[in-house]
This record gives structure tokens, C-alpha cells and sequence, in this order.
């Protein structure tokens, strides 16, 4: 994986002193809220409804062994003992006391880790594909574009004001497992037909209160284009996106009103003043970047069986493993929604374990989903059984991807200054009702989310079945809605109608995969079923 | 009644006007009436506490109760993690908030 360079060092280092410094102006009072906050949130920090929150930036979701084991020392050392995995492939911390933030930074710094940008109207965290450099089905490693993108990114003087936060996402398969057309930019590597990598782009995707989905906006940009064309997508929004309104503010609202022609149009004539500047790093840079990705030294001899008598073992290989490019080796998720758990949270002890079994058994990586859980990306077939015992000892066993049970849920109402209603609770409750194996594996995938209110941190409009907080006359209420996907197949939930109570919805949940069972055809999905039949019959079932 | 929350400066712990100073207990609350707004005006600037403002609530037989769920959550804690509150409750404390 990527290491820094001096220059990236420098940038981090020198970002810690200048915070530690606004820090210190704050306490001692010649720094307002109002003149501190901005600052703050440059650097991560949020004020969330208990506490100082704070959260630290993954780039494209990838960690090494001793980055994880630090995250699990400062949720130890400097929070309550435990961290929250993020929607972003982040990880937030919700306990985090102002006068410790500048000692917490500096220690993320001395493993190339930090805060900047994972907050504030700019270019956030570059998510991608967490199975990355490692599944079988992509066409070449997205992490190096997206480093390539992180970098110009950080610190760009135009883009640090934007009139909102821009996301982008970067992968390189034709399964899309980072929600790639809900993204402001979303970035599809693909090979043309002279063989050529290059990237194609989508832009103006996004949730919130305004879902849409991304059009394509270019079939192909080579590569010794990629930042110039980026940068023209971005010099259009940031001209032309709304400031007066921040809820019109996002490049989806500027795609969408000035149509996607208009937009094109005006990004090519941008694209074509930019060649003539010429602003690209040199491929080399690219070339560099890229050496820093290279396949771990895969054992060709590793054997490809896997015993699978251990019953409890067979159900995790099933449910937690996805296929890897290199034969003797296996792709394994580790699950972060135990039943009646909360999802995305992982203990310091719990942290610091997958770091080790990262670095004893993973070559030194870990990665970061964007549904809340780890991956061990490079496990050796004859290490998975070890692994898995590590694992289910630690409580980090269940077997759920991708089933009712491995649900996102944004922190919502028990953690959230923004949010409406709680978020956590109404998914513990949830995993309890679906909890047992059997149940998971009659219904097999279903993809449920849950968000806290309309920012739909929790991918409510992406979700098989999602599940919106609300406040409704100070109590909390939940809409119901089916047909949302983040894949290849993208598209977004339709409401059912009338909302319900925590326990009415859970049971409205039941009813619709009873529906979904009662109709279901050979190998269909829930969200197949679904897309099938209409809402009609689930309607009926569920308000009949 | 009418009563004030805040953060701390330093430690962003969240806290409630006692009429003489801050608390982390809701119950240590008064009724401000209509002198909110300038007791915030003091005591931010004094710089103490930030990020303060108004609540409803009502005095009960267990309390001072905020009115709205999201105050009652931030007297309260997380209602999922009974472990992390200032005092420790049984499961059923969560129906105060509720």
C-alpha cells in the first residue's frame, strides 16, 4: 500500500502543529466558537449531541496492521474503548475531549494517518472498491488512480471551498461494491477496445434528501488525462453550483438542472482550455504510485482445499468470503454487526485483533467497507480455519454478509446532533428478529439500511429494504421503503407509504419478506422478487 | 420550565445550567424563565461552555425531563450503551427517555 513520501509527511506534521496551535488560541480565548469551529472541522473535529466527535480519514478504505492497531490504542487511550466504522470507510470517535485532539493527531501522524478533509465543503475521503488488489473480477487495481486522486485533492486551493462536500469513488470491476453511482463523481476504470486502461466517469450521483443517480458523463478518459478531466468536472461545479441554498448545493442539483447534456458540454470546453495548460502529473508519478501497490508475495503452492466438517466454519466460509485472484487464497469479511450489536462499532481489544491477524495472516493489510465491516484481504485458504477461531473468539465470527442481519445504520439519534430519530436500536432489534442462521439463509441476501434522518448517512435510498428516521410530532417514526441497490444494477427506494412506530416497522420488515418468500422464483433475491412483482403486494401485506 | 445545555469547552461533555454554574446532571437544572439568552451571552464569554441554548422541560417526581427525545438523549447517554451513562441504570431507564 501506499507509503508517504517526505512531502506528504511534511504536509500532515506541519497540519498537527498549526492545529495544536488553534487549539491552544481556543482554550486560552482568543479564538470564538464561531472563528474555531471552521478550523475544527478542517481538521475532522466535530461537536456531535454528547461529545466532541472525531473523524479520521481512510484513504479508499485501506489500513495496514499498525494503523489498525493504533486506531484500537486511541479508542483506548483517548475514548471509551471502542470506534465507529463509517458509511465513508472512516472510522469516528465519539468521546474525544478538545485538548487531547492535537496529542491524537500527532500520534495518527506518525503512521501516515490523519483528519484533514474528513469534514468541511471540499473533496472528502476517495472511497473504492474494499475488495481492491485482491478480487478476481476487476480489471486492474483501482487504489492507485485513487491515490492519484487523493493526492491532488488534498490541499487543492480551488477545491478547498466548495459550495458543498464532494465525494468521489474510484473501482475497476463490473460488480460495483462501493455504490459508485451515488457518488458526485463516481470513476469506473475500464479497458477500451484497443486494450487501453483508461477511466469512465459518472457524476452527480448522491442520497441525502435528494437521491440520484449518477449519469455517465464520459466513456473513456485515458489515463494521462485522469486529473486534468477531474479537474474540469470540478471547475464547472464549483463555478456554477449553488451557494445561496445549501440544500440545492450539491453537483447532483447543478446535473440535473442544467441537464446532463448542458453539464457535458460545459466540462468538455473546460476539459479542452485545461489541456492547454497542461496541469497532469507526469505518468511517472502515476508509475510511482502504482509500485506501491503491487501483489504481496503470493505462495503459488498454496493449497486451494479448504476443510470444511467444522459446520459453524462451512456457514462463515459461505456467508464471509469472497472469491480471490490468486488460487489458495480467499477474500474474508469480518462481520461487525454481531446479533443485538451495534453496527459498525468494534472494541480497542477488538481492533487491535484484526490488526494482528491482518499482519500475521493478511500480508500486513486491512480494509474498511463501506457497509460497516473489516476485510482480511489476502488470507491463505490453509490459515482461514485459524483465522476464523481468532476471530469467532473474539466475537467477530457471524455469519451475515450481505443478509438481513448486516445492516448499515448511520449512529442516528444516540450519537447524531442532526439526526431525527434512532437509528442503532431499531437495527439490534432487526438482527434479533432475522438472528438465526436458518431464517438468514431462507431470506439469503437482503440488503436493509437505516438512516437517522434525510442526510441518509445509512444509505436508506440504496437498501433492498431502507428504513428512514423521522420526528413526527417529537416522536420517533419510521418510513419504510423496497427496491433501493448500490450495485451495477443502481437504483433507489421507493417509499411504501405511512410511516410506523420502532416496533411497527419491524414488523412490517417480517411481512415483506414473507411477501418475498411467498412469491419468490428460483434463485431470486429479495430485491429480484421485488422488482418483479411491484410494491402492490407488499403494500397489501404490510397496511392490508 | 425553561432550561439551558451546553458543552464544555475542554472536554465537549454535554451540561445543564445549575443557576450558578454547570452540571453534568440534568437534574441539577432551573428554570431560567426568560433570561436565556443572556446567561448564554455570559457564560460563553466567558468561554467556559459553548454551543449553549434554550430547552423546554418540566419538573416531574423523577426530575427534570427535557421535553423533546433529543435532549432527553443527551441528559440521558446513548440509549444503547447503558455502560457509558454518568450513573449506571438498569435496561428500563431507557423508558425516561422514551
Amino acid at each position: 500500500m501506499y507509503k508517504y513520501d517526505e512531502y506528504d509527511q511534511q504536509m500532515v506534521d506541519t497540519r498537527v502543529a498549526e492545529f495544536r496551535d488553534q487549539v491552544r488560541r481556543r482554550i486560552s480565548g482568543e479564538l470564538t466558537e464561531d472563528q474555531f469551529k471552521p478550523l475544527r472541522l478542517q481538521n475532522g473535529l466535530y461537536l456531535q449531541l454528547h461529545a466532541y466527535m472525531l473523524r479520521v480519514a481512510v484513504p479508499y478504505g485501506t489500513l495496514n496492521s499498525t494503523q489498525m492497531h493504533l486506531l484500537g490504542d486511541i479508542a483506548d487511550k483517548y475514548d471509551r474503548g471502542y470506534g465507529h466504522f463509517t458509511t465513508r470507510q472512516n472510522i469516528q470517535y465519539n468521546w474525544i475531549k478538545l485538548d487531547e485532539t492535537p496529542d491524537i493527531l500527532a500520534e495518527l501522524a506518525t503512521v501516515e494517518m490523519h483528519a484533514i478533509q474528513t469534514s468541511g465543503n471540499c473533496i472528502r475521503n476517495i472511497s473504492s472498491d474494499q475488495f481492491a488488489g485482491a478480487a478476481a473480477d476487476e480489471i486492474i487495481d483501482p487504489r492507485p488512480y485513487a491515490e492519484l486522486l487523493r493526492q491532488w485533492s488534498s490541499f487543492h486551493p480551488e477545491f478547498l471551498v466548495l459550495p458543498r462536500k464532494f465525494k468521489i469513488c474510484v473501482i475497476a470491476s463490473e460488480k460495483d461494491r462501493a455504490a459508485m453511482r451515488l457518488h458526485d463523481i463516481g470513476i469506473k476504470m475500464v479497458r477500451n477496445d484497443a486494450g487501453e486502461i483508461g477511466a469512465q466517469f459518472y457524476a452527480g450521483g448522491g442520497m441525502g434528501r435528494t437521491p440520484m443517480i449518477a449519469p455517465q458523463i464520459r466513456e473513456f478518459v485515458p489515463l494521462d488525462q485522469l486529473i486534468t478531466f477531474s479537474e474540469a468536472c470540478l471547475r464547472v461545479y464549483n463555478r456554477h453550483g449553488r451557494r445561496d441554498n445549501k440544500y440545492k448545493a450539491r453537483i447532483k442539483i447543478l446535473v440535473h438542472e442544467l441537464g446532463r447534456d448542458e453539464y457535458v458540454r460545459q466540462v468538455e470546453e473546460e476539459f479542452a482550455h485545461l489541456l492547454t495548460q497542461p496541469i497532469e502529473p507526469p505518468l511517472a508519478e502515476l508509475e510511482r504510485i502504482k509500485a506501491h501497490f503491487v501483489d504481496p508475495a503470493f505462495d503459488p503452492a498454496a493449497p486451494d482445499a479448504l476443510d470444511l466438517t467444522d459446520p459453524d466454519f462451512r456457514l462463515w466460509v459461505e456467508r464471509n468470503t469472497t472469491a480471490h485472484k490468486q488460487p489458495g487464497y480467499v477474500i474474508a469479511t469480518v462481520s461487525l454487526k454481531p446479533v443485538g450489536g451495534i453496527p459498525g462499532d468494534a472494541s480497542a481489544d477488538q481492533i487491535r485483533l484484526m490488526a494482528q491477524l491482518g499482519r500475521d495472516y493478511s500480508f500486513d493489510e486491512l480494509r474498511v467497507t463501506h457497509a460497516q465491516n473489516i476485510v482480511l484481504p489476502h488470507i491463505r485458504k490453509a490459515d482461514l480455519y485459524t483465522v476464523w477461531q481468532a476471530l469467532d473468539a473474539a466475537g467477530l465470527g457471524t455469519a451475515n454478509i450481505d443478509t438481513v442481519g448486516d445492516i448499515i445504520a448511520c449512529p442516528g439519534l444516540d450519537y447524531c446532533s442532526l439526526a431525527n430519530a434512532r437509528s442503532i436500536p431499531l437495527a439490534q432489534k432487526i438482527s434479533q428478529r432475522f438472528g438465526s442462521p436458518e431464517k438468514q439463509a431462507e431470506i439469503g441476501e437482503l440488503k436493509l439500511k437505516i438512516s437517522g434522518c434525510i442526510n441518509a448517512c445509512g444509505h436508506h435510498h440504496a437498501g433492498h429494504i431502507g428504513i428512514l428516521g423521522v420526528d413526527k410530532k417529537g416522536l420517533e417514526n419510521y418510513q419504510l421503503s423496497f427496491g433501493g441497490s448500490e450495485g451495477a444494477d443502481t437504483s433507489l427506494a421507493k417509499i411504501t407509504g405511512p410511516g410506523f412506530t420502532e416496533d411497527g416497522v419491524v414488523d412490517a420488515v417480517e411481512k415483506a419478506t414473507q411477501v418475498y418468500l411467498a412469491n419468490k422464483q428460483g434463485d431470486e433475491r429479495f430485491l429480484d422478487t421485488y422488482r418483479r412483482i411491484g410494491m402492490d403486494p407488499f403494500k397489501e401485506a404490510i397496511y392490508g | 420550565m425553561k432550561i439551558l445545555t451546553g458543552n464544555d469547552l475542554k472536554s465537549g461533555a454535554v451540561v445543564w445550567w445549575t443557576g450558578v454554574g454547570w452540571s453534568l446532571d440534568v437534574n441539577d437544572s432551573v428554570d431560567v424563565g426568560e433570561h436565556g439568552a443572556a446567561i448564554i451571552a455570559r457564560e460563553e464569554g466567558v468561554q467556559n461552555v459553548f454551543a449553549a441554548y434554550v430547552v423546554d422541560g418540566e419538573k416531574t417526581a423523577e426530575g427534570v425531563r427535557p421535553a423533546h427525545i433529543k435532549e432527553r438523549i443527551r441528559a440521558f447517554g446513548p440509549t444503547v450503551r447503558l455502560d457509558l451513562r454518568l450513573k449506571p441504570s438498569d435496561p428500563t431507564a431507557v423508558n425516561w427517555v422514551i
